[in-house]
């Protein structure tokens, strides 16, 4: 059957100019998308009012329908417990005693961290966390990968913030409204994370490639040092990121290109933690909570000699210093484990 | 299935359904892309998208090329992922291709439908990848396949869904 023709809908001219009148909306009303679509473009930040605004509105809807899929998962879990409980016991205590040497190995590692701080002068910073919540969503049916926090500028959330959970970075915070705001996650086209690897210090540029998975860019140009399984924590420079939160590993080569996976595996992203905005040189600008070399620092020896230009900060400019001895104990572990 | 209606009431929710059937099951489609559902790469069809086109194929007189601005500024406010404007104005362009499809065809068949949801499709990804490409991600276009194939083979399965909520808008 024809469809009745919505060009000419019978011989009223009153229809036929309300037709008529409906397409001259429909192209104006492109005309301003387009508009919009440019203020977007030069000005991210244009319409964040507005924008925020609908995260918070409909931010309840997500956490809703969060616990309402947690509650069914959670039944499973439950009754799997149940049935598994014996051998769950023994497991859980095989683990618990491995757990607890481990811990007091760190605590020994913990305390000679200190000591050696005291030595370099450094003061522990306050703790750098701004808030803890829930990721509700993200935009699944879009190219860019943004996520929902639920925590706006009500907890002292504001866009520039990292994100990261236990395991590693999950990405930044990109607009806040009062109870919401949206994460830009590693793996979206638009982020640019800078990364070192963790065998060597070699820097790079962790682009996302909007598939789940990370480009790895070398600053140098013509070799390419990553290896399967490598891991890269973030490097500091240039503010924003605090240093050595893991972000990916090396999962291969595609080309010239080393591409990995981030380590927060975003599909399980459960809590997440934002931290305060990284400044490498904050303790100049009067701000107590941040670290200040007594005397200026030399460069630490511990470190694996390396060619190139190595982006090791030194002492003098970090700002959260917790990161910086850990690191170098682990260097040298995990290139023994990875030629095990 | 043709009865006389019973009394008052009943003739008031026939008619609020027979309106606003379309506009709810679109709104509907649209808050479904607020599921707590985190993927890491791009598969999921657009569904508002897609149940808009269909009733747009499906039922061409219901609504008119500006109707598409109204769901295009909800669907960029509501879900995350598009910048202010990008619905608007590729839902807005799309409708009015189709209407200018309208009057080159005048009557559609099913397999057209397809070909033209198709085309439709194809012109949405490719705008929404351009888009996110000024707004400065920097994606290869090909992550965009797996949902451009999954979108137009549930097209059918749509209109199917479609026809059936129709069905139901126009029963007495």
């Amino acid at each position: 059957m024809a469809p009745p023709s919505k060009r000419r809908p019978g011989f009223s001219r009153r229809a036929q100019y309300g037709v008529f009148i409906g397409y001259v909306i429909a192209i104006a009303g492109c005309l301003v998308a387009a508009l919009l679509l440019a203020i977007a473009i030069i000005d991210p930040r244009g319409f964040q009012t507005l924008r925020s605004m609908a995260a918070d509105v409909t931010a309840p809807i997500s956490n809703a329908g969060r616990s309402i899929a947690g509650f069914f998962s959670g039944i499973g879990d439950t009754v799997g417990n149940y049935w598994n409980a014996a051998g769950q016991n023994a497991e859980l205590r095989q683990q618990l005693e491995e757990a607890q040497r481990e811990l007091n190995s760190r605590r020994a590692l913990e305390y000679e961290n200190r000591r050696l701080l005291a030595l370099l002068g450094l003061a522990q910073q306050a703790d750098d966390e701004v808030t803890s919540a829930r990721i509700t969503s993200s935009s699944f049916q879009s190219p860019r990968r943004l996520a929902t926090l639920a925590a706006g500028s009500g907890s002292g959330v504001t866009p520039g913030m990292p994100v990261r959970n236990a395991d590693g970075l999950i990405g930044r915070v990109l607009e806040g409204g009062r109870w919401a705001s949206r994460v830009l996650l590693v793996t979206d086209g638009a982020s640019n994370v800078p990364v070192r690897l963790v065998r060597d210090g070699t820097p790079a540029l962790a682009v996302g490639r909007g598939d789940g998975t990370i480009e790895l860019r070398t600053l140098e140009v013509g070799q390419n040092p990553f290896r399967r399984g490598d891991i890269l924590v973030t490097s500091g420079a240039g503010g924003l990121f605090p240093p050595n939160i893991p972000v990916a590993t090396v999962i291969g080569h595609e080309g010239e290109r080393a591409i990995a996976r981030p380590i927060a595996d975003p599909a399980r992203l459960d809590f997440a933690i934002v931290q305060r905005i990284y400044q490498p040189a904050a303790g100049e600008d009067g701000d107590l909570n941040t670290a200040r070399p007594v005397a200026p620092a030399a460069p630490v020896p511990a470190l694996p000699p390396q060619q190139g230009q190595p982006q090791t900060p030194s002492p003098g400019r970090q700002s959260n210093p917790r990161y910086q001895p850990a690191l170098q104990q682990q260097a040298p572990a995990q290139n023994t484990a990875a030629a095990r | 299935m043709s009865r006389i209606a019973g009394s008052e009431t009943e003739v008031v929710i026939g008619d609020l359904r027979r309106r606003y059937v379309p506009l709810t099951s679109t709104i509907f489609a649209m808050l479904l892309g607020l599921l707590p559902i985190v993927a890491s790469s791009l598969w999921v069809p657009n569904l508002a998208f897609l149940i808009l086109l269909t009733w747009r194929l499906v039922r061409p007189e219901i609504w008119q090329a500006q109707v598409a601005l109204g769901f295009g500024l909800l669907a960029d406010l509501i879900v995350p992922g598009a910048p202010l404007g990008q619905s608007m104005l590729l839902w807005t362009m799309i409708f009015l291709g189709l209407d200018y499809a309208d009057y080159l065809f005048g009557a559609r068949d099913y397999w057209l439908d397809w070909t033209l949801a198709t085309a439709a499709i194809l012109f949405h990804s490719a705008g929404v990848w351009y888009i996110a490409l000024l707004m400065g991600a920097k994606v290869s276009i090909i992550i965009m396949i797996p949902q451009l194939v999954l979108s137009i083979l549930a097209y059918p399965l749509m209109a199917r869904i479609v026809l059936r909520l129709d069905r139901w808008r126009l029963s007495r």
